[in-house]
């Protein structure tokens, strides 16, 4: 660490004003703050004395995907062997995982910062690190056979158009890395939804009765009895339920066990980084959305089956989770108001069953849910304020 | 009350003006000035409906460019040299019919030599009539100004719409289709077939109208950084 520290204090002139690298100083800059805690303080303005700042939260966020990511790892193997009905250890199935999303990380990371460190120089302000987490969670919400080119068009197309045409890290109205899941979804449809882009069958041929398809897929088809198809990926594990809970079925890498991902979630609620109100409610609003359908479904729409799939399993479906865990929660793009959250938390969720379950067309509801939200938070709170206002009047007007 | 101040406005309007050059530093403005510093779609951001929804492939963008042309045009030019028997308080009719008489023309020209691409642009002709450029136009320049100048400024307004459409077209139809056809030229490739071999696929998003509202926020985005006068004070 002190050789690190020497080297950076020795490079230091080359990037200060009227070094020879001057025009590289965020980089810089961004390293030298990335490995110490810079001894440089704030000249104006409020002091705020905590230990935490934004390089820190990220890390938080990033440790508490960890999980998620292990077990994507693990899943990707265990996904592709056991397609392929071969028995193999357990290191095979994490090494193959490895393989298939080390890259995915590598290159969303390299693009995503990349684009970033371009516009710091050209625009002369610090390298911020809100890339940090959108870099991790851009490849746990893809399907791990992505084409890589994809993955770099998105992210710079998410990186640039959801967040540096508004002003950067803070600035953004959208997700940035669900904006690239959007683009990706729009842009190649036939790579990021279907029954063969969830599980790596190459090499080899698939099991009788194997068909790659999700939970979700299933459930358009069949309804609440999806878990009588044979689908070998997680026959074993039986029951569908306990299947989505632990996480053994195809699926994006990172969204498919809860397990995981409320380990996650318990990381962020303890550092007090996640809003719980968001978390809370947005399951809530799953849940009643599920609930409606579950009531209404058989007596108006009896030939829809999906209306009648459990509302405690609509929860642990697909990417739900996921979504109202790590990225319903993004400080930057949910509502800021107390009130607003419970709101924008439960909307989410009621909207992410809705968009699921009615349209066929989009299997998955959380992603839409979410932009949707993303773009409605700034009228959420601005009610809420507005309400806070009025309520403040009347009370000052009768006394 | 007011038609009387309208009156007396006429008449003091109605001062000689001394005679000015053809392609005076004036009206070679009315002509350039929209590709660029007021751009119809870019700065004052009107007829972006038809800007997302006929840009798919240039050859409908480039149709509905020279239909927009042709009815700018006339239509500056008739309703100038009707500027002044027109009542105003009847004026937006009187250049919806103009409008509207013009576009049924367009139309039926379309129908006739070219069925396909009238086909495709379906409605979009006829919704030309509610074009706000066009409208703008005669109610911002040519119903106060002479034919000549009303004529430049249709033609330059038309031209700056027709740029933006075709260059967000290109972008579109390249991307989303991977090759530009066009009638007369066939179809010209810009990806080569390797790319494709290689795993390259064509973005399905350029064809949805999003892409053609992001694609034009990046042109305003770059005409922006370019253009200094164009960024407001606040």
């Amino acid at each position: 660490m002190k050789a690190l520290e020497n080297l950076l204090d020795k490079i230091k002139p080359t990037f200060e004003e009227g070094g020879k690298l001057e025009k590289f100083y965020p980089v810089y800059d961004a390293l030298e703050t990335f490995a110490f805690v810079p001894d440089h303080t704030t000249s104006k303005g409020a002091h705020i004395r905590d230990a935490i700042d934004m390089k820190r939260t990220m890390f938080i966020v990033i440790l508490a995907m960890v999980p998620a990511l292990l077990f994507g790892i693990y899943n990707t193997g265990f996904q592709h062997y056991s397609a392929l009905g071969i028995d193999a250890p357990f290191m095979d199935m994490v090494l193959f995982g490895l393989g298939k999303v080390l890259p995915l990380i590598i290159v969303s990371y390299g693009v995503g910062l990349g684009v970033e460190f371009i516009f710091c120089i050209i625009k002369g302000h610090s390298i911020q690190e809100g890339f940090l987490v959108s870099g991790m969670l851009i490849p746990l919400i893809m399907p791990m056979d992505v084409p890589l080119w994809m993955v770099a068009v998105a992210t710079a197309f998410a990186v640039l158009i959801a967040k540096e045409v508004f002003g950067g890290t803070g600035m953004n109205i959208l997700n940035v890395a669900l904006t690239a899941r959007a683009f990706l979804f729009f842009a190649y449809p036939t790579k990021m939804s279907g029954n063969k882009v969830w599980v790596n069958t190459e090499s080899g041929s698939t099991v009788d009765g194997y068909t790659g398809e999700t939970l979700l897929a299933q459930a358009i088809e069949s309804g609440p009895n999806f878990a009588d198809i044979t689908n070998t990926a997680y026959a074993s594990i039986g029951e569908s339920f306990m299947a989505s809970v632990i996480g053994f079925i195809p699926g994006s890498i990172g969204e498919t066990s809860v397990i995981a991902i409320l380990l996650g979630a318990a990381i962020l609620l303890w550092t007090g980084i996640a809003s719980w109100r968001i978390i809370l409610m947005g399951v809530l609003g799953g849940a009643a959305m599920g609930l409606i359908f579950n009531i209404l479904g058989p007596q108006f729409f009896p030939e829809n089956l999906y209306l009648q799939v459990p509302w405690w399993h609509q929860l642990v479906m697909g990417g739900f989770m996921f979504g109202v865990v790590f990225m319903a929660t993004d400080p930057v793009t949910a509502a800021q108001t107390a009130k607003g959250k419970l709101w924008y938390g439960f909307l989410i969720g009621f909207l992410a069953i809705m968009i699921r379950v009615v349209n066929p067309a989009y299997p998955e509801g959380i992603m839409m849910a979410i932009l949707f939200m993303n773009v409605m938070a700034p009228t959420i709170d601005h009610y809420v304020v507005q309400g806070n206002i009025n309520k403040r009047l009347k009370r000052l007007k009768t006394a | 009350m007011s038609t009387e101040t309208a009156a007396a406005e006429k008449e003091v309007v109605k001062e000689s003006v001394p005679k000015e050059p053809l392609f005076s530093a004036k009206n070679k403005r009315l002509l350039t000035d929209p590709l660029d510093d007021d751009n119809p779609i870019t700065v004052q951001v009107l007829g972006i409906c038809s800007a997302l929804a006929i840009t798919v492939q240039v050859q409908q963008a480039v149709v509905m460019s020279l239909s927009v042309l042709f009815v700018m045009l006339f239509g500056n030019m008739i309703i100038a040299s009707l500027r002044n028997s027109i009542p105003s308080r009847i004026r937006i009719i009187v250049q919806l019919v103009v409008v509207a008489a013009l576009v049924i023309l367009v139309n039926e020209i379309l129908k006739a030599f070219l069925p396909d691409i009238s086909e495709k642009l379906s409605v979009f002709v006829g919704l030309i009539i509610t074009n706000c450029i066009i409208m703008g136009r005669f109610e911002a320049f040519a119903m106060g100004n002479k034919v000549f100048p009303s004529a430049l400024d249709g033609i330059g307004n038309a031209i700056g719409y027709a740029w933006i459409l075709v260059a967000v077209a290109i972008v579109r139809e390249v991307f989303g289709s991977g090759a530009i056809s066009f009638p007369g030229v066939g179809q010209i490739k810009f990806i080569p077939a390797s790319f494709f071999e290689m795993g390259y696929m064509n973005n399905n998003f350029m064809i949805l109208p999003p892409m053609a509202l992001i694609t034009v926020g990046v042109i305003i985005w770059i005409q922006r950084s370019r253009n200094q006068k164009l960024i407001e004070e606040n």
